[in-house]
């Protein structure tokens, strides 16, 4: 709204308040953009694009590439996504359409109370729970029985790729599974009822509903995971493994972005800070990607879920 | 507006008050000096602190653990008055700083090798070489040969050797890695040392605690972590063979037969590695750790309270090290550093 004469002065203020507010988080993005930049410059420099495409993690012959980590953070989150997208939605369902009543509010209360769980206690419980389960009752057989498919090659020892995929998983599963639920819930419950009134099923009912209505919002509430999945740090740095290689199989260690910061930052100078923070600047920028990615699809997919109704 | 403007009032009040408060409260306070760096020695360090203070009512410790490069930087940019750090300065860093720096020995530590073997006790025999095989990738089975006929008395199993080390820059690494690289050229060309070094193999974990969480959760599992760790976690150590040809248990008398073996050649500086040293009884992978102070001190007061206190540490503050698990220093490395001490002054003028 344009200002006018003539106006209350209190209202003037506020909106110039407001103004300054929403400036300042423009500018502290800007601020954080340009300090990681300014920083990352002797890294820039000296490795230029041969960064992203090099293996190589020497701190004694101060030789970097980011490669292995981000294929690290890459690989952990989208595996992350694809244990944890249909575990949730299908939660979701049951908790929504299913579930007697006495069973929906403990149930989403727990998932909840998954999300207020800090990260370092994730970590701790899958060095010394998820990890020896996964290790011995998952890797162990496949890498036996399958181990000639080159995604399950052993040695298996434990902290693993699949293991950071696996807890990331879980990790995330409360956000994307309360979202998907308050999906479900915008549906009109006309809709449903029509469904079932033509003779549909149960299942063709859901199937409908969320082929129609609620794809766009799941996508939304998966984008929300991957988010989390990909800035992770504490619970990935302690099941991951922490070796900058790249392997095809899920049984063999990796690094993430995320985590190689926060294991070397402390202790790296010169070059080795500054191809820390180039790596800082990466993660912003492909969590930033990520994101924009999403909304372009997500907007298509309103769009056409608002056209089939 | 008015009620905004009294409420702005208030504030001003409020902070004008605490301000006050703040400034007749620092002018009663002791004298505080101001340290920051190496994580390895802070429990030892609060106990000094906590002691000293005790009996020195006067004088404050206030000390930061924000790792050995931490130290050095700060101590460079001259924000606090001492630094620590477990790795000594490099001639480089050394350029950087506004004046000499001393590097006061202050304790000593030790890594050992820990590892998860169900059927082999504590005490499994090594030689620089086979550890050295072993974190280059040479060898990757326990009942490799070159294990097996140092302990002909153990049945070792036909399993994967599971390498963990740490992932976080850390002196530890630095002294494991010093003491790869003196022992074993293959090392030294491959790898090199370092506070994180681009290691051939392995899983790597956070701090002495992931380490020592890989090393506990699988079996077949070698690592190294600080010798306090290992003892107060009742890990399993390997017995390593020292320079005089001896198979040695990480002790902390050992590490101060190490720093003992070298007192002779120490150099006046103090930087000095003790990997790898003489003597029979020397546990090979040991280390000093360093606090790092100004020679010419900028505030008399401060600096003479630093030279007294460090007085004390490397006397008095010797007989708490056993109990925290650090080793004490040699009686002939204590006797160099009251000479270093000596050193530092005030516009030219002893602090001793």
């Amino acid at each position: 709204m344009a200002p006018r004469s003539g106006r209350n002065p209190g209202d003037l203020a506020f909106e110039k308040a407001s103004a300054f507010f929403a400036s300042v988080v423009l500018f502290l993005a800007v601020l954080l953009f340009a300090v990681l930049l300014r920083e990352s410059l002797p890294a820039l420099r000296k490795f230029g694009a041969s960064f992203l495409v090099t293996g190589t993690w020497d701190p004694v012959l101060e030789r970097f590439g980011a490669l292995p980590f981000l294929y690290g953070t890459v690989v952990s989150s989208f595996l992350a996504l694809l244990i944890a997208v249909p575990l949730s939605v299908g939660a979701a369902i049951f908790i929504n359409e299913f579930a007697p009543p006495w069973l929906k509010a403990p149930v989403s209360l727990l998932a909840e109370l998954l999300a207020a769980i800090p990260s370092v206690i994730y970590g701790l419980w899958g060095i010394f729970v998820l990890v020896p389960i996964l290790r011995d009752g998952v890797m162990k057989p496949l890498a036996k029985y399958l181990g000639w498919i080159p995604l399950f090659k052993g040695p298996v020892y434990g902290p693993s790729m699949l293991a950071a995929g696996v807890l990331l998983s879980i990790m995330i599963i409360p956000f994307i599974l309360s979202v998907s639920r308050e999906v479900l819930a915008t549906v009109p419950q006309r809709q449903k009822e029509a469904v079932l009134s033509l003779g549909g099923t149960r299942w063709e009912m859901i199937r409908i509903v969320i082929g129609q209505h609620c794809l766009p919002g799941i996508f939304g509430a998966t984008i929300l995971g991957l988010g989390r999945a990909l800035g992770e740090t504490m619970a990935v740095t302690m099941v991951i493994g922490n070796r900058p290689d790249i392997f095809a199989s899920l049984f063999q260690q990796g690094y993430s972005m995320a985590a190689v910061i926060a294991n070397e930052f402390a202790e790296a100078g010169g070059l080795q800070l500054s191809s820390l923070i180039l790596i800082g600047l990466l993660l912003m920028l492909v969590t930033f990607v990520v994101n924009l990615a999403a909304k372009g699809i997500l907007s298509k997919m309103v769009a056409r879920a608002s056209r089939g109704i | 507006m008015r009620k905004a403007l009294g409420i702005l009032a208030r504030i001003a009040a409020v902070l004008l008050i605490s301000f006050a408060v703040v400034t007749r409260s620092t002018a009663a306070d002791p004298l505080t000096i101001n340290g920051a760096g190496a994580t390895f020695p802070y429990p030892l360090y609060s106990k000094w602190f906590y002691e000293y203070s005790n009996a020195n009512p006067g004088v404050r410790f206030n000390y930061q653990s924000i790792g050995s490069g931490g130290g050095i930087k700060q101590i460079t940019a001259g924000t606090v008055s001492f630094g620590a750090t477990d790795a000594p300065m490099t001639d480089e860093e050394m350029k950087k700083t506004s004046g000499p720096v001393l590097h006061i020995p202050t304790a000593l530590g030790a890594v050992v090798p820990v590892y998860n073997l169900a059927v082999v006790a504590s005490g499994l025999k090594l030689t620089p070489d086979v550890l050295a095989g072993v974190y280059l990738g040479r060898i990757t089975r326990w009942n490799d040969p070159k294990i097996a006929e140092l302990n002909k008395t153990v049945t070792l199993p036909n399993a994967d050797i599971v390498v963990a080390h740490r992932s976080d820059g850390s002196g530890t690494t630095d002294i494991f890695t010093n003491y790869l690289t003196t022992v074993s050229t293959e090392w030294r060309a491959k790898v090199g040392r370092g506070k994180a070094v681009n290691w051939p193999v392995g899983i790597g974990g956070k701090g002495n605690e992931g380490v020592a969480g890989v090393v506990k959760q699988t079996p077949g599992a070698i690592g190294y972590v600080e010798l306090a760790y290992a003892r107060q976690n009742r890990m399993k150590v390997a017995a390593l063979r020292n320079r005089d040809g001896n198979f040695v248990m990480p002790t902390i008398e050992g590490t101060s037969a190490a720093a003992a073996g070298v007192a002779k050649s120490m150099p006046g500086d103090f930087r000095v590695s003790l990997v790898d040293a003489p003597g029979r009884e020397s546990w090979p992978i040991s280390g000093l750790t360093w606090i790092l102070v100004y020679k010419d001190q900028k505030d008399e007061a401060r600096g003479k309270a630093m030279v007294r206190f460090l007085k004390w540490a490397v006397t008095d503050g010797q007989k708490m090290e056993a109990a925290l698990d650090y080793a004490p220093l040699p009686k002939a490395v204590v006797e160099k550093v009251d000479k270093a001490l000596k050193q530092i002054s005030f516009k030219g003028t002893s602090l001793y």
